[in-house]
């Protein structure tokens, strides 16, 4: 015992079947960053053109134009993406700010209500919910859910009017961002809804019967051990469903009336998103303009990789300080 | 000896569940009444006043009978309660809006023709979605034996290589499940259909799906395949067997049907995805079974352009197309959750 | 305690020396193992003869469980563990550079705490499966099958169901496949660890005639928290302890003399049940 020798370095090397299927694998593994390394590099390459051309009026400025000559080339032509930049924010604000409680409740519910069989069949539901494709939800909205929320809208408008945000310029309230923002927190429900069911169920069992023994009501132990134990992993939720919300091309598109005109006004029926401008004007696009949409899309895409990196970091914080 | 029943003296009792009904009752009342005097008006005011009601009636009810905390108790777990009833709401109505209005769409006809001889604003006796269908099977077959190993290889590596960089692939894992559809599109485009093929088609916009497509399979075989006992490897190990043959010879086989679940979420996943079909498939009006040439319809394609066409036989059209679209996606759902939830024995 | 333990260990008659298997036995000299920083064992030496049952005892956390992994190199595959010393097989070092570490895991045989067949595989291929997955060719599967079935004591119960899954067997049942799994690779040495301790006593009781049965053709090393249990199946027996450092192995003789006789106060205390 006096002497303790240092390990031994294993030296023996695996089968070459091993080796090669390690390779292999770790090939397969890297398809990943093998593909968003290429998605940044492509987009770049296209878009840098007009990058160099516009500069920081790419996202500071709010016009769309290009003129060319008869022969096809461009004369003049500015690309500012500053109005759909503030409508992907305030559409996909929206969408976060009413789908966060509902989410939220929801998955209280979920946990610490539901009958088993409620439980079970809800969750399928929801997750059902999830899989719906983006087409339907926009069509549905623009045909269905419209008509109700413009009743909202203006109810909001008539008695909140003096909140800035809900102030309209003119008496137009349909395709509104807020319109957008209310099926976009449709969709984004059942995303916030699973993630914050599992950081509430992760919740230590030992806490929560230690805050009923004390008499808690249910109210009291969720308040006491459920919510401060799963707050961040509900706030990574959120900023994953924004990123989703973010990145939504055709419900937006479906929805929205897209103008080239900075709008802070929710109700007010004028916006548009970076996605839904790249459907709007990719069918008629000269190849120039082709590149201004590629660096559109490069915008986009960093926007969408920062939010869900920061959701990825507060979800994996919490999930070490839970335990 | 006297015979014990059993009780469960927690079980709400007739009279709690006869308050319990009152209280429904009368909020839903209240909330009529309401809407009949004020100019509120719909079907969201009686829900909306309903649930304020409801949830203040309970909180009060729970005030009488044990005091304060127990009326935040109770008040707070009616709106919980309702707030999950909003979520499900919009299911409900999505689900009742697309079987109402998509049935007059659908007959036979529909599933034998495609739309090349006619427009979707065409009485809804002519044409249909053959072409549509076919479509979005072959991008989905496509994108699957593209994404399928891919996915697969990804959770490996996570647990069961378990190198140096698995921390940052499940990371980026993470990242590429948050890549927008349309920058899925527009990649592809600017990597593959500008610079090589230089023409819309099918493998086009597979190759969008299948990016769309592997984060959603490598995360839940992840899932899977993190549930296999470590029993299982380290048994095939002190078998002799290499860590290759016990992979595709215990762990592989252990987890198929979890795998097979995960797949399946995969498909319904890109099975609607309409955005870089716009860009890439090109959206042909005619049935075309070979991905690598000509444009490629697909239901996505065809709904967004019947929607478009704008006059009611084509919104009945998109109508349709989204009945089919989603009734492909419950199956497929239906299937994954049939498998998942079998038990491995 | 100390005398119905002698009793129980002088009642199982010592194997004559003559009775040897095959090759000269499995060796450890000086093994020490880490996990990460953590110095979990520190220099044990064992010498395991050929043809005997060597039970490792001790209180949790003493490193008999670890010790039995460093034998076959399962020890290896927990991130950040490290090992000095040797393990010598028929007087090779298994950790020598260029070892096939497969082959070592051929002839040095595993079976678990819990039972763990496989899931997807029936009995009969659950059996035969150590011949797949190492690519061993066999000419006549069927008997292998039998055999292999029979000597771990469960071919009767089986022989009619050998396409069902591993799954619906009891517990015990599901143990003594996993010991079949095993053999029938024939490996010359069998670890065993806690193998016990997930079943009920009758179970056990079957479990622990299969390895006296074994024992005749082969070395087998069990870990065991079952004092009497060691004492019913083992010839020689080890004691491991940890006092807060590292575990090593205070005692190591005759299973009667470990039972009637230790040398060592702290295994005296350990088998009479004082603490542990």
């Amino acid at each position: 015992m006096s002497t303790v020798p240092a390990p031994r370095e294993l030296t023996t090397r695996p089968r070459l079947s091993d080796r090669v299927f390690r390779r292999v694998v770790t090939a397969g593994g890297l398809s990943s960053l093998v593909i968003l390394g290429l998605i940044t590099v492509f987009l770049a390459y296209r878009g840098v053109e007009v990058l160099r051309q516009e500069g920081f009026n790419f996202i500071t400025k709010s016009n769309w134009s290009i003129t060319t000559d008869d022969a096809g080339n461009v004369v003049e032509s500015h690309f500012g993406l500053a109005a759909m930049l503030v409508g992907t924010i305030l559409c996909s604000a929206v969408a976060v700010v009413i789908a966060l409680p509902i989410s939220v409740a929801t998955a209280l519910y979920l946990n610490f209500y539901a009958p088993p069989w409620l439980k079970k069949f809800l969750i399928a539901v929801i997750d059902m919910m999830a899989a719906f494709p983006s087409i339907l939800f926009g069509i549905w909205g623009f045909l269905v859910l419209m008509p109700s929320i413009e009743y909202w809208a203006k109810l909001l408008n008539r008695y909140l009017g003096f909140v800035p945000v809900f102030h309209v310029d003119a008496y137009v309230f349909t395709r509104s961002p807020f319109v957008a923002g209310v099926i976009l927190a449709i969709m984004i429900i059942p995303i916030i809804t699973s993630v914050s069911r599992e950081v509430f169920s992760q919740a230590p069992l030992d806490r929560i019967q230690a805050a009923y023994a004390l008499g808690a009501t249910r109210w009291g132990m969720i308040k006491a051990v459920v919510i401060p134990h799963g707050r961040s992993g509900v706030i990574g939720g959120a900023m994953l469903g924004l990123g989703r919300a973010m990145g939504e091309t055709v419900a937006v598109f479906t929805v929205l009336n897209i103008v080239f005109q900075v709008n802070w006004h929710v109700l007010f029926g004028v916006g548009g998103n970076v996605a839904s401008l790249i459907i709007l004007k990719f069918g008629e696009a000269s190849p120039y303009e082709i590149k201004a949409l590629m660096a559109a899309g490069l915008v986009l895409f960093v926007l969408t990789l920062l939010v869900n990196a920061i959701a990825d970091l507060i979800v994996k914080t919490t999930g070490k300080s839970g335990k | 000896m006297t015979t014990v029943a059993p009780r469960k003296p927690w079980a709400a009792t007739p009279a709690d569940r006869l308050r319990d009904l009152a209280i429904f009752l009368l909020s839903a009342v209240l909330s009529y009444l309401v809407v009949a005097v004020t100019p509120a008006k719909g079907k969201l005011a009686y829900v909306g006043l309903f649930f304020i009601f409801y949830s203040v009636a309970s909180g009060i009810a729970g005030w009488i009978k044990f005091g304060r905390r127990s009326a935040a108790d109770l008040f707070i777990k009616t709106l919980i309660g309702l707030m999950a009833f909003v979520t499900v709401l919009p299911i409900l109505s999505i689900l009742t809006t697309v079987i109402a209005k998509g049935y007059r769409g659908i007959n036979l006809n529909i599933f034998k023709t495609d739309m090349s001889l006619n427009a979707p604003t065409d009485p809804l006796n002519v044409g249909g979605l053959l072409h549509a269908i076919t479509g979005t099977v072959i991008l989905v077959s496509v994108a699957l034996v593209l994404s399928v190993p891919l996915g697969i290889l990804t959770a490996l590596y996570i647990t069961e290589v378990k190198g140096r960089f698995t921390k940052p692939i499940k990371f980026l894992v993470q990242a590429m499940s948050g890549v927008p559809s349309i920058v899925a599109g527009l990649f592809i485009l600017s990597a593959v259909l500008y610079p090589i093929t230089k023409a819309y088609s099918g493998f086009m916009a597979s190759l969008a799906l299948t990016i769309l497509m592997i984060p959603t399979i490598a995360r839940t075989s992840e899932e899977v395949l993190k549930l296999i006992p470590n029993d299982l490897r380290e048994a095939g190990v002190a078998l002799g067997g290499t860590q290759w043959r016990t992979v595709a010879m215990i762990v592989l086989p252990a987890a198929r049907s979890g795998l097979m679940t995960a797949v399946i979420l995969g498909i319904a996943r890109i099975a609607g995805e309409t955005a870089p079909l716009l860009l890439l498939s090109g959206g042909g009006d005619k049935v075309n079974p070979n991905p690598f040439h000509d444009p490629m319809g697909s239901l996505p394609y065809y709904i967004w352009k019947s929607f478009n066409a704008g006059s009611p036989e084509a919104i009945t059209r998109a109508w349709a197309g989204l009945l089919v679209l989603i009734t492909i996606v419950l199956i497929l759902f239906t299937a994954a959750r049939l498998l998942s939830t079998r038990k491995v024995k | 305690m100390t005398s119905s333990l002698s009793e129980v260990a002088n009642a199982h008659v010592t194997k004559a020396p003559s009775i040897r298997a095959a090759g000269t036995g499995l060796e450890a000299r000086g093994v020490h193992a880490w996990f990460t920083k953590h110095h979990a064992l520190a220099d044990v030496s064992l010498d395991f003869a050929p043809g005997t049952v060597t039970a490792l005892i001790g209180p949790s956390g003493c490193g008999k469980s670890t010790f039995i992994r460093t034998l076959n190199r399962m020890h290896e595959f927990i991130p950040g563990a490290a090992m000095a010393g040797e393990v010598l097989l028929d007087g090779k070092d298994v950790y020598a550079p260029g070892v096939d570490v497969t082959k070592i895991r051929l002839q040095i045989g595993m079976v678990f705490q819990k039972p763990n067949p496989f899931p997807s595989m029936t009995i009969g291929e659950n059996v035969l499966s150590g011949l797949k997955l190492a690519q061993v060719k066999v000419d006549n599967k069927d008997d292998l099958l039998e055999e292999c079935l029979e000597r771990a004591g469960l071919w009767k119960e089986v022989k009619d169901r050998l396409g069902a899954h591993g799954g619906s067997l009891s517990g015990g049942q599901q143990q003594r496949l996993c010991i079949a799994r095993a053999l029938a690779v024939r490996p010359q040495v069998l670890l065993m660890d806690e193998p016990c301790s997930a079943l009920d006593p009758g179970s056990t009781l079957r479990i622990e005639e299969t390895i006296r049965h074994l024992s005749d053709t082969m070395t087998i090393v069990i870990v065991t928290h079952n004092m009497q249990q060691a004492a019913r199946v083992s010839d020689s027996t080890a004691f491991f302890l940890s006092d807060g450092g590292p575990g090593q192995m205070i005692e190591f003789a005759p299973t009667s003399e470990i039972f009637s006789r230790p040398k060592d106060k702290r295994t005296e205390d350990y088998v009479t049940g004082r603490f542990g």
